[in-house]
């Protein structure tokens, strides 16, 4: 039980706040970091190697062009499709193998990132899909090389997109993330879980709503000031 | 199946309808479309040979404008024109010097730093054009670069085009749908349909050849009517003011000469001209008018 007359009382609640909180930037940061690597390679691949796009023939096969599209866009369905609490049940196997357990925030980022990439990807392949394909003829008739048209055309032309769907990626792993504290992952939902729910403490409760309601409506703000100021259409 | 030979430095414009095959042509001049046989040299390169660096290369040297300028809207006037000499492997400081250098040149000067967004169609194109100019090409493919603009806009950047083409020498291959397009700065010009060329040569040769197409289209004189009397066909090229070509015929041959119709245009600057006449009067009147015509230099197509 929690002891209100305890005259530390708020200074833990404080104390207990920020050192979930930055285990949840610590998780989330990093996941986050991965999902932006390996979310925009897949979300472009989707895009590039669909028949008549840039990959379509990767190494001269349209064969492999094809089926690196249907894989990628099967997994992206699959994880797209399980709810994460389930995911990161199934995932503990494979969490432990990675990091040699499934609980704490280092462990909490498998998880994450394995949500985060594929929901990261769909947003890079909307905000692909909308560069006009006009771009890309164009400079290709400058005589561009793939990797130039894919740099310097289509990523540098999403970026506003980009930068949106960033953002929602980044409140979507800050909910994941309280998930994954509530079984073990630390952070944000492990304060709400266990001081909140478990010793019935509605300040930490609301201390962490607060918190959490803050960074999103943060993030987001980031987000739309960001693809703002980017955009020039 | 079809054969098109340019000359360097002309500007040669191919019209048709859409789904005349027109785009898949000017595809096939950089290698954006393959054609299935048959070749396409430029400037002594094989075309269709090329693969990999040797393609991009060669495209080095053959630049081209589109209807929607297709101008990356994250970059600058600047940056959107620099990104031709970033493909050609120039450095930072020569970049920056060529693309101003050019976009002076298509009256750009001042507008450097705006973005796309902020310019209005007829600059946008101007900028398409510097940026394709920027890596110093002999050829320019432009692909309907202004059935997006206005009429007045349209003739400014078929101006600046005409220039160009003669201050760099640059031989031009256009297609379009627009026969002004074709009055304004053509010297040559090809009509397609269904994937055929159905005639080409220099323009003004194509306006004294009979039955040509491109001369219909550019004098379109309407449906020929119900008539008694014969029907030609008289064109002008440069408006003889001095002698009422007309009235004297009228006079000698005692024909009551009918006006059927009649347009002026300007054709490459020259002012020229095509009257429809009815021609009443037996054959012999008839055939003694046309050879009275032709021995005044004027190019006379007997229509019925």
């Amino acid at each position: 039980m929690i002891d209100r007359n305890d005259p530390y009382f708020w200074a833990d609640v404080l104390d207990t706040i920020l050192k979930g909180a930055g285990e949840t930037f610590y998780t989330v940061g990093v996941s986050l970091l991965l999902t932006i690597v390996f979310g925009l390679a897949v979300g472009v691949l989707l895009v590039t190697t669909e028949a008549g796009g840039l990959l379509a023939k990767p190494f001269g096969s349209r064969l492999l062009g094809i089926a690196l599209n249907r894989v990628l866009d099967v997994l992206v369905n699959m994880g797209r499709s399980i709810p994460f609490i389930i995911l990161m049940i199934l995932l503990i196997p494979f969490t432990r193998l990675l990091v040699g357990s499934f609980i704490g925030p280092t462990a909490a980022i498998v998880p994450l990132t394995i949500a985060g990439v594929p929901f990261f990807a769909r947003l890079v392949e909307i905000g692909i899909r909308e560069v006009p394909t006009g771009l890309v003829e164009a400079a290709q008739s400058l005589g561009a090389t793939r990797w130039t048209i894919l740099t310097k055309v289509l990523v540098a032309e999403a970026v506003p997109a980009l930068a949106l769907g960033l953002s929602t990626t980044v409140v979507g792993l800050i909910g994941y993330s309280a998930m994954v504290g509530a079984v073990g992952g630390g952070g944000l939902g492990d304060v709400a879980f266990r001081y909140g729910y478990q010793r019935y403490s509605p300040e930490y409760m609301f201390g962490v709503v607060i918190l959490l309601v803050l960074l999103v409506q943060l993030f987001q703000s980031l987000g739309n000031f960001a693809a703002r100021r980017l955009s020039h259409r | 199946m079809l054969t098109l030979t340019l000359e360097r430095g002309e500007i040669f414009g191919v019209v048709g309808q859409s789904g005349a095959g027109k785009s898949t042509l000017i595809r096939t001049i950089n290698s954006l479309e393959q054609p299935d046989s048959g070749s396409v040299h430029v400037a002594g390169r094989d075309m269709t040979s090329l693969a990999g660096a040797e393609l991009r290369q060669a495209r080095h040297d053959i630049g081209m404008i589109f209807q929607h300028f297709n101008l990356l809207s994250s970059r600058t006037v600047r940056a959107n024109v620099e990104l031709s000499l970033e493909i050609t492997g120039a450095g930072r400081s020569e970049r920056r010097r060529r693309a101003l250098e050019i976009l002076e040149l298509v009256g750009l000067q001042g507008k450097a730093a705006a973005y796309p967004a902020q310019l209005s169609g007829g600059q946008k194109q101007r900028v398409g054009i510097a940026r394709a100019l920027a890596s110093n090409p002999t050829v320019l493919l432009s692909y309907e670069a202004t059935s997006a603009l206005d009429p007045e806009t349209t003739r400014q950047i078929l101006d600046l085009i005409r220039q160009l083409s003669k201050d760099l020498g640059l031989t031009v291959l256009l297609i379009t749908h627009e026969m002004d397009v074709v009055k304004r700065i053509c010297d040559s010009a090809a009509v397609m349909s269904e994937g055929r060329i159905l005639e080409q040569g220099p323009v003004e040769k194509l306006l004294t050849t009979e039955k040509s197409l491109l001369g219909q289209a550019l004098f379109p004189l309407g449906e020929i009517p119900e008539t008694s009397g014969s029907v030609v066909e008289i064109t002008f090229t440069g408006i003889p003011t001095d002698r009422p070509v007309i009235a004297q015929l009228a006079r000698q041959h005692g024909l009551d000469v009918g006006i059927l119709g009649a347009a002026v245009e300007t054709i490459h600057g020259r002012q020229t001209g095509r009257t429809r006449l009815e021609l009443p009067g037996d054959e012999g009147t008839v055939a003694a008018a046309v050879a009275d015509l032709r021995s005044q230099g004027l190019f006379v197509e007997a229509i019925k």
